[in-house]
């Protein structure tokens, strides 16, 4: 039994003291960045003041606390996502990039040759892009596009055609710019009748609706603990664990191998073959509360929430501007998160994002590291705005009052 | 608001609205020069006709926003016509004035260093040191220009 209460969020939430420009600070920049909850912040903080050493190996009291602190942070991330496996099937990586890198490098390497398939989509992030761009250097892959259609949405009429020679269909369950919602279950159903594996770019859907890698069946889901009310620096790698055990080390050096001696070395198993180095360990603990205490929301709730919120900020924007505001990205609420991307008759995204700066107002202007989507749909840049899970209506009555400011000062 | 008033001001918003000597000119014989802001998205090509150490034509295409359209228009009719070495003197004069730190604005606004009368409706530009993210849109048109420049050594 879950209470939700988005003002609750809020208060648990200090960042949302600030007052920018003299107003207090109106967040809508999440998917960027989420704001972490006061018990993210403390669990680090408590982490460094009382256990923190080195993981593993360690015998005295605190590096013995320190690696059971880290090693629950991969439990409940396990819980979190539903592995199948548990903790042996979560990779501690950097970001989400990071782990799009890990899967290219570590498996792309090992298992694809010239002329294989990689299938992405146009509407992906630069980080499940340019990681295939750079295999096919040196693998002669080929990288393919799903195209994404006037509606927004991924065109998958051709997808059968376009599934020939693909080992790997990996796209993004949420757009960063679009908002649009991609059906991963479908998606798996067609890579496995293909014989492919699917991986999912869920940086934008982790923190803002339920994950189930088990009944999304799915083979590798990829996010970032910073946009899911963690902290910078950690990000996460799910993949089965028959997939893991197969797959060859990443980066080398002290904690990813099980023996080193003049000759050469033997990889470790399990996740800390690929976690080499020490780890981001106060991350990994800041991660953990950040799991907690999004499972203490409620997915459910903060999704009947967020889409509120959605749903009447397209209305408000449609209305309001007599057509000068465009919205990139579905204008209906099936499968619509809550990432609104704005295109405005006359101003800049740069010149909108300065405007809505002097109110206290955070929306993030540019392509969004995902340019071939901007390109395919004619745009330089929006202004992109982006609710999380202590997001309020006010929050909108703000964000349409500033941009109106914007509107009439450049004519 | 008297910041964002200091940065949009209304030679700014003109000179966006209804850009100067935007265009192209064949080239050759014109220099074409392009410039970028991979930050912003923002981009502008430069076209340059030199005859007889004048800067006898310039056109400007591309896009990019408020900042960086206007200061390239601005700049545009601060240099069409101009000696070169005038040119080259303006481009060092306007780079001086977004490098002027914000602290060391006199009271009333003025940068101590730069001349404000010799540059006209340049100063306009001149809020844009306010917001530190915003002086590479103001400079991309100049670097650009610069480089065209260059190519005539
Ligand atoms: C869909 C998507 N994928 C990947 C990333 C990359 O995340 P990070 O920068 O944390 O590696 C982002 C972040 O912008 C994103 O929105």
């Amino acid at each position: 039994m879950t209470s939700y209460d988005p003002r609750r969020v809020r208060s648990d939430t200090p960042l949302m003291n600030r007052v920018i420009n003299g107003h207090p600070i109106t967040y809508l920049d999440s998917a960027s960045s989420s704001l972490p909850p006061r018990a993210v912040i403390e669990a680090m903080s408590r982490y460094y003041e009382l256990r923190h050493a080195n993981v593993h190996r360690g015998v005295f009291q605190t590096a013995v606390e320190a690696t059971d602190a880290y090693e629950s942070a991969r439990e409940a991330i396990a819980n979190f996502i539903g592995a199948p496996g548990g903790s042996g099937e979560i990779v501690f990586t950097k970001n989400a990039t990071e782990s799009f890198n890990l899967i290219a490098k570590s498996w792309g390497r090992a298992n694809l040759t010239p002329g294989d398939v990689v299938l992405i989509t146009e509407m992906e992030h630069h980080a499940n892009i340019v990681p295939w761009f750079q295999l096919r250097e040196v693998n002669g892959i080929e990288v393919r596009f799903i195209p994404v259609g006037d509606d927004f949405r991924l065109d998958l009429s051709n997808i059968d055609e376009l599934m020939t020679g693909v080992k790997l269909l990996s796209v993004t369950s949420m757009s960063n710019v679009l908002g649009t919602i991609n059906p991963i279950k479908e998606l798996a159903e067609v890579a496995h009748r293909h014989g492919a594996l699917i991986a999912v770019d869920a940086a934008q859907s982790v923190a803002h609706s339920a994950t189930d890698v088990r009944d999304l069946d799915v083979d590798f889901v990829i996010f970032s603990g910073h946009k899911m009310l963690g902290p910078t620096g950690i990000g996460v790698l799910w993949t089965r664990e028959d997939i893991l055990a197969d797959m060859p080390p990443f980066l080398g050096g002290g904690g990813m191998i099980a023996d080193v001696r003049l000759d050469g070395y033997t990889p470790a198993s399990g996740p800390t073959r690929f976690e080499a180095g020490t780890p981001p360990i106060a991350e990994a603990v800041g991660l953990g509360a950040a799991v907690r205490y999004l499972e203490g929301l409620g997915m459910a709730d903060v999704v009947r929430h967020e889409r509120s919120l959605t749903e009447d900020a397209l209305t408000r924007l449609a209305d309001g501007f007599a057509g000068r505001v465009r919205v990139i990205g579905p204008h209906d609420m099936a499968a619509r998160g809550a990432v609104i991307s704005l295109d405005v008759d006359g101003v800049h995204p740069h010149d909108i994002a300065q405007v809505l700066d002097q109110f206290g107002v955070c929306v993030r202007p540019g392509h969004h590291c995902a340019k071939p989507l901007m390109r395919r749909f004619g745009l330089a840049a929006t202004a992109r705005a982006s609710f999380g899970p202590y997001s309020l209506h006010s929050d909108t009555d703000v964000l349409i009052e500033a941009l109106g400011h914007a509107v009439s000062m450049f004519g | 608001m008297s910041n964002l008033e200091d940065l949009y001001r209304e030679i700014i918003l003109d000179h966006y609205r209804s850009p100067r000597n935007r265009g192209e000119l064949a080239s050759p014989p014109a220099i074409r020069v392009e410039g970028f802001n991979p930050l912003c998205g923002d981009e502008l090509v430069v076209y340059l006709n030199v005859e007889d150490g004048t800067l006898s034509d310039i056109k400007i295409t591309g896009h990019g926003c408020s900042i960086s359209q206007s200061s390239s228009s601005l700049m545009s009719a601060a240099v069409k016509g101009k000696s070169l070495e005038q040119v080259r003197e303006i481009i060092g004069t306007f780079k001086q004035l977004m490098t002027v730190h914000e602290s060391t604005l006199a009271h009333d606004g003025e940068p101590a260093k730069v001349d404000l009368r010799a540059i006209g409706e340049l100063a306009a530009l001149q809020g844009v040191v306010k917001f530190p993210v915003r002086i590479k849109c103001a400079t991309l048109a100049w670097n650009t220009l610069s480089q065209g420049l260059d190519q005539l050594d």
